[in-house]
C-alpha cells in the first residue's frame, strides 16, 4: 500500500470516528467555559445513543432515510433532560459538581440499559437498519488528492460536527452571550455585579452541554456502532473531555484535538491492514489520547489554564 | 437540632428518597415495587449461600470506599480508584499464578503487589499535582482508561493471547473451606476479615498519628500547612499512594477470593466508581465507609436477583444507587428545610 493510499484510508475514518467526540466536546467547552464541570458528558452520550437507537428502531418505517436525523433531535431532547439534572444539582443546589457528574453517569447507563431490557428483554438492542450514510461532495470531491482525501465518502454527521465547532468558536468569542459565558466561569462576582445572571448562564451552558453531548452519542449509536448495549459507549465521554482540555478549552483547539484522537482511534481500528501501523502494539493507539491529555496537563505541550471559576459553586454574597 | 444529628439524618433521608424514586420508576415502568424490593431482600439474606455472597460483593467496596474517603479526608479527589484497583487486580494476579510459594509469603506476597501497584497508579496524580499543580480529578480518569487498556495487554502478555490470566496457585487464595462450608459453597472468603482491618488501620492513621494529623492539615489549608513547617507536596503524594495502595488491596480481593483469575475487561469494574458513592455516603468516616460499603454492596448483590423474581432489571439498583449520591451531595437543600423545620418546632 503507498503512502499516499493509506492516506486516502485513514483520513477519512479519523474523521469519521471524531464527529461524535467534536459534538461531545464542544458541549463540554459551554460548561467549563461558564464554570461548571461537567464529568457527566459520558452518561450523556449514553442516554444519547440508546434514546437515538430506539428511536430508529421504532420509527425507521415511518420516516425511511430521516430517520437517524430525527434520531439526533431524540437524543439532544434527551441529554438536555439529563444535563438538566446536573444543572438543578450543581448550580442551586450547590452540589459538588465532580460529585454529580460520578452521579450523573451512573444514572445515564442504568436508565439507558434499564429502558433496553424493559422494552426488548435483552441487555442489547438489534441492529438498526437506517443508518448515516456516506455521499460525495460535488465539485469538490473532483479535486485531485485533497478531494480523494476530504471530500469523497463524507458523512454528513462530520461536516455538522465541524460546523457546530465553528459556530460554537464564533458565539464564544465573538458575541455578547459568549463574553457574559466567559466572565460567568472566569470571575461570577464580578460578572454578576455587572449586572449577569450567573445562575441563568450557567443553566443554559449545562443543557447546550447536554444537548450536544446527546447527539454526540447519537452520532457514535447511529453511525459507528449501529446498535446500542451496555458497553456502546466506554470511554467515548471521557475521551471528549479528554479533547477539551487537549484543546485547552477553545472551540477550535477541541475540534483538532477531537479530530487526533479520532485519527488515533482509526489507527486502532484499521491499523492492522498499514504497513508500519501494524507493528506497533494496539495498546499505545489506545492509550495515546489518555497520554497526551496528562501530558498536556503537566504543562509538556504548552500550559493548559482552565477557567478560573471552573468546579466552584458560585453562592451570592459571598468573598 | 444539633448538627450531630443532621449529619445522621441527611444520608438517612437520602437513602429514603433514594428508594422511594426507585420505586416510582418502577410503578412507572408496569413492575410492582413491592415485589421488586421483596426480590432485592431476598437477593441479600434468602439463606446462607447469598448471605455469603453479599459478604463478598461488600469487601472489595470497603476498600474502593476506604481510598475514595481517605483522598477526600486530605483535600483529594480521586477518581481514579477505578484504574488503581485494576492495576492491584492484575498484579495479585500474577503473583498469584506465577510464583509457588508457601501461602504464609504468598498470600501477603501477593497482597503486596497489589497494594503496590495501586500505590505506584495513584503516585502519577499524586506527583503531578505535588509538583506541577496538575488537578488530580482529569488525570485520575485518564488514568482509569490508560489502566484499563494496559491491563488488558498484559493479560493476553501472560496468557499468551489469551482472554484472562491462570487461575491462582491455592497457596496465594483466600478462600477457605470453613467459609465454604458454612456458606454452603459461596465465594466468601477471608478478604473482609482484611477488610476490616483497613477500616481500622485509615481510623488510626488519621486520627492516632502525627502523619495522619500532617495529612489532614494540608487538606484543610495548604498554606498554613507550610507555614507550620510541613511538607505539602510531601504530603500530597503520600496522601494519593496510601489512597492508591488501598484501591490495589480492593483488586486483590478480586484477583485472589472472589475469581482467582483476571478476564479481559471490555469497560470500567464500576466498584472504583461506586466508592465515591460508598464514601459519601459514610461522610468519609472510616466506619461509616464500613456502613455505606454494606449498604451498596448489598444491594449491588441483591439486585441480580430482581430479573429472575421480579422481572425487574437490576439497573434498577444502580439508578438508586446514583439518586442516593445525587441526595447526599445536594445536602444543603436537606439541611436547609431540617434547620427549619427544626427552628419552627422550637417556637411552637
Amino acid at each position: 500500500m503507498s503512502f499516499l493510499e493509506v492516506l486516502y484510508f485513514i483520513i477519512p475514518s479519523a474523521i469519521f470516528y471524531a464527529a461524535p467526540l467534536i459534538m461531545t466536546a464542544i458541549g463540554g467547552v459551554f460548561t467549563e467555559r461558564s464554570g461548571v464541570v461537567n464529568i457527566g458528558l459520558e452518561g450523556i452520550m449514553i442516554v444519547g445513543a440508546a434514546s437515538s437507537i430506539m428511536f430508529n428502531l421504532t420509527f425507521a418505517d415511518q420516516f425511511g432515510d430521516a430517520t437517524p436525523w430525527i434520531g439526533l433531535i431524540v437524543a439532544m431532547l434527551f441529554g438536555i433532560i439529563l444535563s438538566a439534572i446536573l444543572a438543578v444539582a450543581a448550580v442551586s443546589l450547590r452540589a459538588d459538581q465532580t460529585v454529580s457528574g460520578v452521579a450523573l453517569n451512573m444514572l445515564g447507563l442504568a436508565v439507558a440499559v434499564f429502558t433496553v431490557k424493559m422494552v426488548y428483554d435483552k441487555g442489547q438492542t438489534d441492529s438498526i437498519t437506517e443508518r448515516f450514510s456516506r455521499f460525495d461532495i460535488p465539485l469538490l470531491s473532483d479535486i485531485p488528492i485533497i478531494g480523494r482525501m476530504f471530500f469523497v465518502d463524507v458523512y454528513a454527521t462530520s461536516i455538522l460536527a465541524i460546523a457546530v465547532a465553528l459556530i460554537a468558536w464564533f458565539i464564544i468569542t465573538k458575541t455578547p452571550f459568549g463574553l457574559r459565558l466567559r466572565a460567568v466561569g472566569e470571575h461570577p462576582m464580578a460578572a454578576d455585579t455587572m449586572g449577569v445572571n450567573v445562575t441563568k448562564m450557567r443553566y443554559i451552558a449545562v443543557l447546550i452541554s447536554g444537548a450536544l453531548g446527546g447527539i454526540g452519542g447519537a452520532i457514535y449509536a447511529q453511525a459507528i456502532a449501529g446498535n446500542f448495549g451496555a458497553s456502546t459507549i466506554s470511554g467515548q465521554g471521557f475521551m471528549a473531555i479528554a479533547a477539551m482540555i487537549f484543546g485547552k478549552w477553545s472551540p477550535i483547539g477541541a475540534l483538532g484535538a477531537a479530530l487526533f484522537f479520532g485519527f488515533a482511534q482509526a489507527l486502532s481500528v484499521v491499523g492492522s491492514s498499514i504497513p508500519y501501523v501494524q507493528d506497533v502494539p494496539d495498546v499505545f493507539l489506545h492509550i495515546l489520547p489518555y497520554v497526551l491529555t496528562i501530558l498536556a496537563l503537566a504543562g509538556f505541550i504548552g500550559k493548559a489554564n482552565a477557567p478560573k471559576a471552573s468546579g466552584v459553586p458560585y453562592i451570592k454574597g459571598k468573598r | 437540632m444539633n448538627k450531630r444529628l443532621i449529619n445522621i439524618l441527611v444520608p438517612l433521608i437520602s437513602i429514603v428518597l433514594g428508594l422511594v424514586i426507585g420505586a416510582i420508576v418502577m410503578a412507572v415502568s408496569g413492575f410492582n415495587p413491592v415485589d421488586g424490593y421483596m426480590a432485592l431482600w431476598n437477593g441479600i439474606f434468602m439463606d446462607t449461600y447469598t448471605l455469603g455472597e453479599t459478604v463478598r460483593q461488600i469487601t472489595p467496596y470497603v476498600f474502593s470506599g476506604l481510598a475514595v474517603a481517605f483522598a477526600f479526608r486530605t483535600g483529594l479527589f480521586n477518581i481514579g480508584v477505578e484504574g488503581q484497583l485494576i492495576m492491584g487486580w492484575l498484579a495479585a494476579a500474577y503473583v498469584g499464578q506465577a510464583f509457588e510459594l508457601p501461602a504464609i509469603i504468598h498470600v501477603p506476597l501477593a497482597l503486596i503487589a497489589a497494594a503496590v501497584a495501586g500505590a505506584l497508579w495513584a503516585f502519577i496524580p499524586g506527583l503531578l499535582k505535588a509538583k506541577l499543580q496538575v488537578h488530580e480529578v482529569i488525570v485520575t480518569i485518564m488514568l482509569n482508561y490508560t489502566a484499563l487498556h494496559v491491563a488488558n495487554a498484559f493479560i493476553e502478555m501472560i496468557s499468551g493471547g489469551g482472554e484472562r490470566t491462570d487461575k491462582i496457585h491455592e497457596s496465594a487464595s483466600l478462600r477457605s473451606e470453613f467459609f465454604e462450608s458454612i456458606t454452603d459453597y459461596s465465594r466468601m472468603h477471608w478478604g473482609f476479615v482484611l477488610a476490616l482491618i483497613a477500616v481500622m488501620v485509615m481510623w488510626f492513621i488519621l486520627e492516632k498519628t502525627t502523619r495522619g494529623y500532617e495529612l489532614k492539615a494540608v487538606g484543610f489549608n495548604k498554606h498554613a500547612s507550610q507555614y507550620a513547617g510541613m511538607n505539602v507536596s510531601k504530603n500530597i503524594i503520600l496522601a494519593m499512594v496510601i489512597s492508591g495502595a488501598f484501591a490495589g488491596l480492593g483488586g486483590a480481593m478480586e484477583a485472589l477470593g472472589t475469581f482467582e483469575n483476571m478476564t479481559k475487561l471490555h469497560a470500567s469494574t464500576g466498584i472504583g466508581f461506586d466508592g465515591i458513592a460508598v464514601a459519601l455516603l459514610g461522610a468519609n468516616q472510616p466506619f461509616g465507609v464500613l456502613l455505606g460499603a454494606i449498604l451498596f454492596g448489598s444491594l449491588k448483590y441483591g439486585g441480580l436477583n430482581m430479573p429472575s423474581e421480579a422481572g425487574v432489571p437490576t439497573e434498577i439498583v444502580s439508578i438508586v444507587i446514583a439518586l442516593i449520591i445525587f441526595f447526599v451531595a445536594s445536602g444543603y437543600v436537606i439541611r436547609v428545610a431540617l434547620e427549619r423545620f427544626g427552628k419552627r418546632k422550637e417556637v411552637k
